[in-house]
């Protein structure tokens, strides 16, 4: 290993010392370490996921149990109980809608990708910290006040937006249409405004610090999944969450300065409103292009975390590590093709619907492709199940349910009678919702040892899991059968229709499924804080994992390894090589050292790699001579 | 009193599983467990996948059959048939590849779970599956899409010459059913012409309009294609007819259109269910307020004599409302005053 050091990277060594002094200002609220930021847009998501869950379940009442009477809610919902228990029907869509957009944004986008870019993107790549981390605790900042703004607007007198979180105009624009189109949707507007900068200030780190800041030899063939698909996430969020912004401002233009984008030949509450040549379908085009590669943003950092979890707990090389990421590269170009599948059925030129059923059903292969890998890579492994390896495979088997859903919903022909069903809901809280959130929870599992330098308590995580995932199957599961008889989402109740007055046992099972899955999630939330303070401690390397992140001390400092940074010599998917001793060979240990496991071309980098360390060797000397 | 009894129940419950967490968390420090590799709950975990696998596949098949002929809605259009066909084919495609790819992921689990003296395959790519597994899937998307797009195609063709021609217009929160006419040919309309009397802002000036009437029902005939004229007053809304496999959105300023041929009237639909009460229902399924989930309207399918007969049955709008023509110019007028005489 003597070898290794002479690799050393002299001039990021002065930065190494921790000169300045933290106080707790600067350590936990305004800290620009990326370990720290990443700690708080965790801590951060999982107030949101409490609050978005809550408000399922209230939905959830309503749906399961329509005849119940909410008093007892009283307390919590004041007004929104109308004076005979019953829960107000305005309400029940403004939950629908908080519900929709707390999820999708604030615990599956800033959650989860906030959360893992900026704790991992560092530690993986070998980096002393993002490149700019002011800009990086300004964008932990800005999705706070975005929060901040967000749940206030639960608090308003008529209520927050609620006109489904794609707040389709005129509905979201009109407050004579619904209550929540008033004040509450301008606070959603500006939330999501604060939101979107928080996403870009984020975006452009993650990008920059991958491309620019690796460490020697982590060339980008050697880079772990996560990173690829924190990467490519990054770079489909820069490219679509300004489109948003545009839907957005244009919506603010319609709703407060008399434009009509959006607006054409409307009649509401007894007056002709003087807007004329708009179009509502414009802003379903304009929002499902951030809309659809949004399902990736929350989508591929949970696959990028779930393939090096599974690697390294199947102890094995990830099966197809460059049609992993080809495949990564594929959904990325494609998603922002595929956005008018959404709207199928919204009035577009059905030749439009042709060319996007096309496009549509060729995302699924590159998809498909990842399943298979993932199966092959548990095929003949040593799979040990920690808690986020069980979440992994979870994650994998939703992936697979709700994908499987989609070749129907990406048919045009079949969509026509799926379309905003429960169908619907089925596929996108299995594939997208489900899936993301235990990406979310496997990475927790994973990396709480090296974000707290404590273990979480495995058994504790096994309950969590499986009272999680038969719950997730128990709740979306039975909704596929409700959307084939074809009930309609966003449905205070289904009685008025004959169709659809029937499966009262079945959205009551779904309700209870729905609380008991709410509820399994307070067994993680202990483990979670009590293990922060009361954990075992961690050792080094808990998973005997092959990445960078583990080669930093147990809990460590503001830039990350207290000497050099350790440089990269392999790839990180090293796992029970032939002919190593261990089944794990860490991405710093050099090929010269393993003369015993190298592959043939890997022979031949062993030249190279010597000759690249004799020069370094004498450039440090003709360093030292020169002081 | 019982919020009392409640809160105390749930206290004891968490401090028993307090108690049962410090327990275990002790024994397993006493024995070791933790610093082995994989503890005992390694094998429970593993054979926890074949038993969730197992019991969950049981349930799905056996609610699956149970509850067939609930969430299959009768269809009743001609291109519902084919829609329908296709998601049934999509679904035995989908559900093979559901239950293989389910079987491997959790028997992998099972069959490879850690084992101390084992050492897992250093297996990192295989180019050939790589292309199969691409190709194949490729292959089958293919031939879905195209039957699909075949399918859409035709459904989203233009409506034939002889087409029946209503017209919904939805609004919060109910759809109004506006009749094209002995002349099949719906009047004009512009938004600023709505009020109390005209609510669908029927252009009366247009001779086109003189014949159209309302009705609270959608009266249709079977074997006869039906072109539904869309819109909207002031929200999208979306037809949806379940039977008929029929959806379409309902958007302000841009009128949407969808046709179909119904299959079974009413009165056959009654004895196929079963049921004497089956009527043809239209919902609103695009979020639109606070009244979305009662937007209902009924379809009934007729056989076309007795459509003929209710179709001569109806009186235009104008001679309901004569006031609606009071305002036009001389000459339309005259024609107007004609159809009401004509119609009373």
């Amino acid at each position: 290993m003597a070898v290794v050091n002479t690799a050393t990277h002299g001039d990021h060594a002065h930065e190494v010392h921790d000169d300045h002094h933290d106080n707790f200002i600067t350590k936990y609220i305004f800290s620009t370490d990326h370990k720290m930021i990443g700690k708080q847009f965790l801590v951060t998501g999982i107030f949101w996921a409490l609050i978005g869950g809550f408000l399922s379940i209230l939905f959830r009442l309503q749906l399961g149990f329509p005849e119940m009477d909410m008093s007892f809610l009283r307390p919590i919902l004041g007004g929104w109980i109308t004076e005979t228990g019953e829960l107000d029907q305005n309400f029940y869509l403004a939950l629908v809608t908080m519900h929709g957009t707390i999820m999708v944004f604030f615990v599956l986008t800033a959650g989860l990708s906030g959360t893992f870019s900026n704790f991992l993107i560092p530690l993986q790549i070998g980096a002393r910290d993002m490149a700019s981390g002011f800009m990086n605790m300004l964008s932990y900042w800005f999705f706070f006040v975005s929060g901040l703004i967000m749940f206030a607007s639960l608090f308003l007198e008529k209520g927050p937006a609620g006109g489904g979180w794609v707040v389709y105009p005129p509905l979201s624009a009109l407050e004579q249409a619904i209550p929540g189109s008033g004040m509450g949707m301008t606070l959603w507007l500006i939330a999501m405004v604060f939101f979107i900068a928080s996403t870009l200030l984020g975006g452009i780190n993650y990008i920059t610090t991958i491309i620019n800041m690796r460490t020697k030899g982590m060339t980008f063939a050697r880079l772990p999944l996560t990173i690829w698909s924190f990467f490519l996430t990054a770079v489909i969020g820069l490219l679509s969450f300004p489109v948003l912004f545009a839907a957005a401002l244009l919506l603010v233009f319609d709703r407060s300065f008399g434009t009509s984008f959006y607006l054409a030949d409307i009649y509401i509450g007894g007056e002709a409103l003087p807007h004329t040549g708009g179009s509502p379908v414009l802003y379903q085009h304009l929002f499902w292009f951030l809309g659809h590669p949004e399902v990736y943003i929350v989508l591929l950092p949970a696959l990028g975390i779930t393939s090096e979890v599974i690697a390294t707990n199947s102890r094995k090389p990830i099966f197809g590590y460059k049609a992993m990421i080809i495949s990564m590269l594929g959904i990325t170009i494609l998603s922002f093709v595929v956005w008018a599948h959404h709207m199928f059925v919204s009035g577009m030129n059905p030749f439009l619907g042709s060319v996007f059923m096309f496009l549509t059903l060729i995302i699924a292969v590159p998809s498909a492709v990842k399943v298979f890998n993932y199966l092959t890579t548990l095929w003949r492994g040593n799979l040990i199940f920690t808690p986020a390896m069980l979440f992994s495979i979870g994650l994998v088997s939703f992936f697979i349910s709700g994908g499987l859903t989609g070749i129907f919903l990406g048919n045009s022909a079949i969509d026509i009678q799926l379309h905003d069903t429960y169908f619907v809901v089925a596929h996108f809280h299995l594939v997208m919702g489900s899936a993301s959130f235990f990406g979310l929870m496997a990475g927790v599992y994973h990396w709480f040892p090296k974000m707290f330098g404590r273990m979480m308590d495995s058994k504790l995580g096994y309950i969590h899991f499986w009272l999680t995932f038969i719950g997730v199957y128990m709740v979306f599961f039975p909704m596929h059968y409700i959307g084939i008889a074809g009930f309609p989402r966003r449905y205070y109740s289904w009685t008025n229709f004959d169709f659809a007055n029937m499966y009262t046992d079945l959205n009551m099972f779904v309700s209870i499924a729905a609380i008991v899955t709410f509820a399994a999630q307070f067994i993680f939330l202990f483990n979670f804080f009590y293990s922060m303070y009361k954990g075992r401690k961690a050792p080094h390397n808990p998973w005997r994992s092959n990445t960078l992140e583990w080669t930093t001390p147990i809990n460590p400092g503001h830039g990350n390894w207290p000497g050099e940074i350790p440089s990269v010599y392999r790839w990180p998917y090293d796992y029970s090589k032939p002919g190593s001793a261990a089944d794990f060979i860490p991405q710093t240990v050099p090929l010269s050292a393993t003369p015993e496991s190298n592959l043939p071309h890997e022979e031949e980098l062993v030249k190279l790699e010597k000759q690249i360390m004799a020069e370094e060797g004498q450039v440090l000397v003709a360093n030292e001579s020169n002081k | 009193m019982y919020g009392f009894l409640i809160v105390l129940g749930l206290l004891l419950l968490v401090s028993v599983i307090w108690m049962v967490y410090r327990v275990q968390t002790l024994v397993s420090v006493m024995k070791g467990s933790e610093k082995k590799i994989a503890s005992g709950s390694n094998k429970v975990n593993a054979a926890m996948f074949m038993v969730f696998l197992i019991l969950s596949f049981i349930l799905m098949a056996w609610y699956s059959v149970k509850e067939f002929d609930n969430y299959q809605l009768p269809i009743a259009s001609e291109h519902g048939q084919i829609t329908d066909n296709l998601f049934w084919i999509t679904m035995a495609v989908t559900g093979f590849i559901f239950i293989l790819t389910h079987i491997l992921l959790f028997w992998f689990p099972y069959k490879y779970q850690y084992e101390e003296n084992k050492r897992a395959a250093y297996y990192p790519d295989n180019n050939k599956l790589e292309i199969i597994w691409t190709l194949v899937p490729a292959l089958v998307l293919t031939v879905l899409v195209i039957s699909g797009w075949r399918a859409w195609k035709d459904i989203t063709s233009p409506a034939p010459e002889n087409a029946h021609v209503i017209e919904l217009l939805g609004y919060q929160f109910a759809w109004d059913i506006r009749y094209a006419g002995q002349d099949n040919q719906l009047g004009r309309h512009d938004f600023r012409l709505t009020n109390a009397t005209n609510s669908r802002g029927v252009d009366f000036t247009d001779e086109n309009a003189l014949d159209d009437f309302e009705s609270n029902r959608v009266v249709i005939p079977k074997g006869e294609p039906v072109l539904f004229r869309i819109r909207a007053r002031d929200v999208l809304h979306s037809v949806f007819a379940p039977h008929m496999r029929l959806k379409m959105d309902a958007v302000p300023g841009m009128p949407t259109r969808f046709w179909f041929t119904p299959t079974k009237t009413t009165a056959e639909m009654r004895e196929e269910t079963g049921n004497p009460e089956f009527e043809y229902e239209i919902a609103c399924t695009e979020v639109c307020g606070s009244g979305h989930f009662s937007m209902r309207r009924v379809i009934e399918v007729v056989t076309p004599e007795e459509y003929q007969q209710w179709l001569a049955e109806q009186k235009p709008f104008i001679v309901q409302n004569p006031d609606l023509v009071a305002n036009l110019p001389a000459d339309k007028k005259k024609v107007a005053e004609i159809m009401i005489e004509e119609n009373k």
